[in-house]
C-alpha cells in the first residue's frame, strides 16, 4: 500500500473523473486537476468565487463549478483549456447545481427551490421546471442516463414527474400517496422508482417507468420511520433503514419483505466474526520531553491499533439520543451494497462506531467491526467486495471477507481522515481530511498476501 | 299397708306355697309399678321364697329367730327382736314381729322412693342426653356446613386473587403502551415543530428576499455566457419536439420496461425449470427408494403408472398449471409415502433395539463371535498370501543370476555410469575447444602486444627525440602549438594504449593462471574495472 503526499483541498471537494483519469480538487476559488496515475498538475483554472460544489460531466471532458454565494456557475473545459462558460442566475439565487447525464446541460435549483433552470450548453436554451420539492432527494436520474424522476409540490399534494433527459420532455407526471414525500431513486436497471414518505410516516412506494404504482410497503405506523433507502446493484433488493434500528429487504418479484436485520446492543448466538479495534499507546517512557524526543516520536502521539477478534457475547456501546430533539440520533442511517451485491454494510446511529456487514446470500450478519471512535464514512471498491472506513483519526480501515486491517496513513503533522471515495478502478483511494487530500494507492499484486496476512493475525487471536 | 298383707302363715307350711297364693293378694294401683317390680323382682323372690320356704321349717325356729334378730340388727333394727312366744315353742311373739316387720316395710318404702327418684333423674338425665345429642349433630352438621362454605369462600377468594393479578397486568401493559405512544406522539410533534420552524424561516427569508427585490428593482438578469456552443455528446444534431418526438419516447420507454420484463421473466423461467428438474429428481429417487419395498403389486403399478402418465403429461406441457399441480400432488404423495416408509422404519429399529437389548447376551454376541473368527481368518490367509507372494518375489530375484543374465545387470548398473560419462566427456570437449580458442585469441593478442610495444617504444625514442629538439627556443611556436596538441593528443592515446595493453598483458597472465576455469564472466568484468 502506498501513500502519496498530501495535498491542499477545500470543501471536501474532490472528484475523479468518470473515466479514471483525472482528478479534480478545490482549493479556494482554484480548480486543480491533476493525473491520477503521477498527480502532475494538467490543468489550473481561477474561478470567480470560492467554489461550493464541483463536479465531473459524464464524458470527463468538463468540470462545472458553482459558487452558491454569487449564484454563478462555471464550467472549465479539459481540452481546451480556453473555453469558458459562465451561467449567471441572476437575482434568484443559487441553491444546487448539478450535470445532466449527457453531459451537455447544467441543472441549477434556484434558492428556496422555486424552481429548476436547465441550461443547455450545445444550444444556450433555458427551460425551467417549476415546483420542485424542497427535500432530502427530489431528484434522480436513472442509471443509463435517460430519464430522470423528479418531485414536486402543488396544493399540499406530492407528483412526481419523469422526464426524458434527451430533450426535457415531460414523459410521466403522476400524483403519489405520500404525505411528505422525501426522496426517490431509480433502480439500477432503470424500471421501477423507489419513492419514499418522510420519517414520520413509514411508506415506500414502488412505480414503474410507466407511472403505474406497483407495490406500497409499510412496516410499521406511528412510530419514526424511515431513515435510508438504497437500491441493491443488480436491482433485485431494496434496503430500507428505518428508526427502529432495523434494516427491511424487499425483494423485486413481489415487494414483500424478504428478511430484516436488526441491530442489537449484545451479540450473541451468531456465525459472525466480531473485529474490535484495540489501541496500543505506545509506552512513553521517560520524563523529559524535550525537543528533540517529540520531533522524533510523531509517534509518540500516534496510537497503533489492530482488530481483535472478541469472543461471543458482545456487549457494543449505545449512546441513548435526546428524545426531544428531531431527527434523533437514532436508527438505521447508512446502508451500502458491495458492487456484487453479495454484502450490505450498515450503521446503526445510536452506536455509531459499529459497523455491521450482512451476507445477503446468507441473509445474515457475516461480520462486525467495533472502532474506537465514531465511524465517519464508509465505502465499497467498485471492483471486490471490500470496504474502506474512516473514523476521523489517522487511520484507514479495510475489511474484506479474508479479514480486517488498520492502516496508518504516514503523514507528519497528523491527517485526520474525514471522508474517502474510491477510485472507479478500485485500485486507489482518495482520503480527504479537513483541509487536504491524500491518495492511497492499492498493492494489487500484494493484495492477497496482504489480506492472508491480516488472516494470519486474525487467526492467532482465533486459536 | 292395710292391703299389703301377706298370708304368710306363721310357722307352718311355707314351703308348700308357691307364687299363685301370693298372686292372689290385692294391691293398690298406686303401688302398681312396685307391684311390677315385684313381679320383676318375682322370680327372684321366688328363689328368695324358696330359700325363705327352705330358710325357716318347724324344727329351727329359734335358730331362723336367731338368724333374723341378727339380720334386723345389722339393718339398724335393735329395737325390735323377735322372740319366741313360748320358749321352745314353735310360736312368735307378734308385737316384736309386727314392729320388725314394720320397721321392714318403711325400709322397703324409703327404697322404694329412692328408687322412683332415681329413676326419675334418670329419665331426666337420659332426656337430657338425648337433648345433647341432638344439639351435637346439629352443631355438626352447622360446622360440616361452615366449613364447605368457607371453602368456597377461599376458592373465590382465590379466583378474584387471579382476576386481580391479570387486570394488573393488563394495566401494566396498558401503561407501558400509553408511555410508548406518548414517546412517540413527543417525537413526532418535536419533529412538526421543528419542521415548521424550518418553513417558517424560510418563508421569513423569502419575505425577505422579496422586499429587498421589490426595494432594489435592478434585476441582475440571468444568464449564460459561452465562447462557443458545444456539440451534443453523442454526435448527433439536436431534433425539433413534435408529436412523433413524443411518440417515440413512449415506445422507448415502453421497449426499455418491456425488455426488463421480458429478461425477469427468463430468469424465472430458468429458475422455475430448474426448481421443476429437482422435483422431478427428488420424486424419482424416492420412488426409486419406496419401490423395492412395496410389497402390494398393486402399489407399485399405480406407481408406474403414475410415473407414466407424470411423465407424458410433463412432456407434453410443461408450464400448463395441471401439470403443475399434478407435479407438487405426486411430491407430496410420494413425500407422505417415504415419510410414513421412515416412521415404520424407525419403529422397527426401536423395536429392534428393544429386542437387542433383552436378548442382549445371547444372539448378538453369537453374530459378533462369528464375524470376528471370520474376520481373523481372513486376515490369517491374507498374511500367508502375502508371504507366499514375497518369497516368490524374492526368489525370482534371486535366481534369475545366470552369468550373462548377471553381466546383463551389472552392464545396466552401469550403463547409467556410462551414459554419464559420456555426457562429461561431451563437456570436457567442448570446453578443450573453448579453451583453444581462447590460448588462440591470447596469443594472437601477445603477439599483437610485442608489436604495439615495440612500436610504442619506437614512438616513444621518437617522442623524446622531438621533444629534446623542441625545447629549443627556435622552433615556432604555432607547430609547437599544433605539434603539442597533436603531442598532447598523441601523449594521451600512447597513455590509453599503454594502458590497454598492460590490461592485455595482465589479462594473460591471470588466464594463464586459471586454465582450465572457463570462467569468461569474470575476465569481462575485470576488463571492463580496469578500462
Amino acid at each position: 500500500m502506498n501513500f502519496s503526499e498530501v495535498f491542499k483541498q477545500s470543501n471536501q471537494l474532490c472528484k475523479v473523473s468518470p473515466d479514471g483519469k483525472y482528478l479534480a480538487t478545490c482549493v479556494q476559488y482554484r480548480l486543480v486537476v491533476r493525473d491520477v496515475s503521477t498527480l502532475q498538475i494538467l490543468q489550473l483554472y481561477t474561478c470567480l468565487d470560492q467554489i461550493s460544489h464541483m463536479d465531473w460531466a459524464s464524458d470527463s471532458l468538463f468540470i462545472l463549478c458553482a459558487m452558491y454565494k454569487r449564484g454563478l456557475v462555471q464550467v472549465w473545459s479539459l481540452e481546451q483549456p480556453d473555453w469558458h462558460c459562465k451561467i449567471d442566475e441572476g437575482s434568484i439565487g443559487l441553491l444546487s447545481s448539478r450535470w445532466s447525464p449527457d453531459g451537455r446541460h447544467v441543472l441549477n435549483t434556484t434558492e428556496f427551490h422555486l424552481r429548476i433552470t436547465v441550461w443547455s450548453l450545445c444550444t444556450k436554451a433555458v427551460s425551467y421546471i417549476k415546483y420542485p420539492k424542497a427535500c432530502q432527494k427530489g431528484i434522480d436520474f436513472s442509471r443509463d442516463g435517460c430519464y430522470m424522476a423528479l418531485a414536486e409540490r402543488r396544493d399540499c399534494k406530492d407528483y412526481v414527474s419523469v422526464f426524458v433527459c434527451d430533450d426535457w420532455h415531460l414523459l410521466r407526471h403522476f400524483e403519489t400517496e405520500t404525505q411528505d414525500l422525501a426522496g426517490l431513486e431509480w433502480s439500477p436497471n432503470g424500471c421501477v422508482l423507489a419513492v419514499w414518505d418522510s420519517c414520520l410516516e413509514y411508506k415506500v412506494l414502488l412505480y414503474s417507468l410507466d407511472g403505474r404504482l406497483l407495490s406500497t410497503y409499510s412496516a410499521y405506523e406511528w412510530s419514526l420511520g424511515i431513515k435510508s433507502v438504497t437500491w441493491c446493484p443488480s436491482s433485485q433488493f431494496l434496503a430500507i433503514g428505518s428508526y427502529d434500528e432495523k434494516v427491511r429487504i424487499l425483494n423485486h418479484i413481489t415487494w414483500k419483505k424478504v428478511t430484516q436485520f436488526e441491530h442489537p446492543a449484545t451479540i450473541n448466538n451468531t456465525k459472525a466474526v466480531v473485529y474490535k479495534e484495540v489501541e496500543r499507546r505506545p509506552a512513553v517512557g521517560s520524563d523529559d520531553l524535550s525537543l528533540h524526543n517529540i520531533t522524533i516520536g510523531t509517534t509518540l502521539f500516534n496510537t497503533q491499533s489492530k482488530y481483535e477478534i472478541c469472543p461471543l457475547p458482545v456487549q457494543l456501546p449505545v449512546v441513548k439520543p435526546d428524545p426531544d430533539r428531531a431527527n434523533p440520533k437514532i436508527g438505521v442511517s447508512t446502508l451500502a451494497f458491495s458492487s456484487d451485491s453479495r454484502y450490505l454494510a450498515t450503521k446503526n446511529d445510536n452506536m455509531a462506531s459499529v459497523v455491521w456487514v450482512w451476507d445477503m446470500q446468507k441473509m445474515s450478519l457475516e461480520a462486525v467491526l467495533e472502532q474506537t471512535s465514531a465511524v465517519r464514512c464508509f465505502q465499497w471498491d467498485p471492483q471486490r467486495p471490500r470496504l474502506a472506513l474512516c473514523t476521523g483519526n489517522t487511520k484507514l480501515y479495510l475489511w474484506s471477507p479474508a479479514g480486517c486491517v488498520s492502516v496508518q496513513v504516514p503523514t507528519e503533522g497528523g491527517f485526520q481522515v474525514q471522508s474517502l471515495n474510491w477510485h472507479c478502478s478500485g485500485d486507489s483511494l482518495i482520503l480527504l481530511g479537513k483541509e487536504q487530500l491524500c491518495l492511497c494507492y492499492m498493492d494489487t499484486d500484494q493484495e492477497d498476501k496482504f489480506f492472508r496476512t491480516s488472516v494470519q493475525v486474525a487467526g492467532m487471536f482465533l486459536f | 299397708m292395710g292391703e299389703w298383707w301377706t298370708t304368710v302363715p306363721i310357722g307352718t307350711s311355707m314351703g308348700n306355697y308357691d307364687i299363685s297364693s301370693i298372686s292372689h293378694v290385692t294391691m293398690s294401683p298406686l303401688r302398681q309399678n312396685n307391684l311390677v317390680s315385684m313381679y320383676s323382682s318375682l322370680p327372684l323372690s321366688k328363689s328368695s321364697y324358696n330359700v325363705i320356704s327352705a330358710f325357716c321349717t318347724e324344727d329351727n325356729i329359734p335358730q331362723c329367730i336367731s338368724y333374723m334378730n341378727q339380720e334386723l340388727a345389722s339393718l339398724g333394727l335393735s329395737s325390735t327382736c323377735i322372740e319366741a312366744s313360748s320358749p321352745g315353742g314353735a310360736g312368735l311373739s307378734t308385737v316384736p314381729a309386727l314392729n320388725a316387720m314394720y320397721e321392714l316395710l318403711q325400709i322397703h318404702r324409703r327404697n322404694m322412693g329412692t328408687l322412683e327418684e332415681l329413676e326419675k333423674e334418670q329419665l331426666k338425665k337420659s332426656s337430657s342426653m338425648e337433648h345433647m345429642q341432638m344439639n351435637n349433630s346439629r352443631l355438626k352438621d352447622q360446622l360440616e356446613l361452615s366449613i364447605r362454605e368457607k371453602s368456597g369462600l377461599h376458592e373465590t377468594e382465590r379466583q378474584l386473587q387471579l382476576k386481580i393479578k391479570t387486570l394488573q397486568s393488563c394495566l401494566k401493559t396498558e401503561k407501558e403502551e400509553v408511555q410508548k405512544l406518548q414517546s412517540i406522539i413527543s417525537s413526532r410533534a418535536s419533529q412538526y415543530s421543528h419542521d415548521a420552524k424550518r418553513k417558517e424561516r424560510e418563508t421569513a427569508k423569502l419575505k425577505e428576499r422579496l422586499g429587498q427585490l421589490l426595494v432594489d428593482r435592478k434585476d441582475k438578469k440571468l444568464a449564460i455566457d459561452v465562447l462557443n456552443c458545444l456539440g451534443r455528446s453523442d454526435g448527433k444534431r439536436s431534433h425539433w419536439k413534435t408529436a412523433k418526438a413524443t411518440a417515440s419516447h413512449e415506445g422507448e420507454m415502453y421497449k426499455s420496461l418491456l425488455s426488463d420484463y421480458e429478461a425477469s421473466q427468463r430468469a424465472l423461467m430458468l429458475e422455475n425449470a430448474e426448481l421443476k428438474k429437482v422435483l422431478q429428481q427428488m420424486k424419482k429417487e424416492m420412488m426409486h427408494i419406496l419401490s423395492p419395498r412395496q410389497l402390494s403389486t398393486r402399489g407399485a403399478d399405480s406407481d408406474g403408472e403414475e410415473k407414466a402418465g407424470n411423465s407424458s403429461r410433463e412432456t407434453l406441457d410443461q408450464s400448463c398449471e395441471h401439470a403443475r399441480e399434478q407435479l407438487t400432488n405426486s411430491i407430496r404423495q410420494q413425500w407422505r409415502k417415504l415419510r410414513n416408509h421412515m416412521e415404520k422404519l424407525d419403529s422397527q429399529a426401536s423395536q429392534v433395539q428393544n429386542q437387542l437389548e433383552s436378548n442382549k447376551e445371547v444372539i448378538p454376541r453369537e453374530t459378533h463371535e462369528d464375524e470376528m473368527e471370520r474376520m481373523r481368518h481372513e486376515v490369517q490367509q491374507c498374511k500367508e498370501f502375502i508371504h507366499a507372494q514375497q518369497q516368490l518375489l524374492q526368489q525370482q530375484l534371486n535366481t534369475s543370476f545366470d552369468d550373462e543374465t548377471a553381466a546383463l545387470l551389472n552392464d545396466c548398473y552401469t550403463l547409467e555410469e556410462k551414459e554419464r560419462l559420456k555426457e562429461e566427456w561431451r563437456l570436457f570437449e567442448e570446453q578443450k575447444r573453448n579453451f583453444e580458442r581462447e590460448r588462440k585469441n591470447f596469443t594472437e593478442a601477445a603477439i599483437r602486444l610485442g608489436r604495439e610495444k615495440k612500436a610504442f617504444q619506437e614512438d616513444r625514442a621518437s617522442w623524446l627525440k622531438n621533444q629534446f629538439l623542441n625545447m629549443t627556443p627556435f622552433t615556432d611556436r604555432r607547430r609547437c602549438s599544433s605539434s603539442d596538441g597533436q603531442s598532447a593528443l598523441s601523449i594521451s592515446k600512447f597513455v590509453f594504449k599503454f594502458k590497454k595493453k598492460y590490461a592485455d598483458t595482465r589479462f594473460k597472465s591471470r588466464s594463464r593462471v586459471r586454465c582450465g576455469d572457463l570462467s569468461i564472466f569474470s575476465l569481462g568484468e575485470d576488463e571492463n574495472s580496469l578500462t
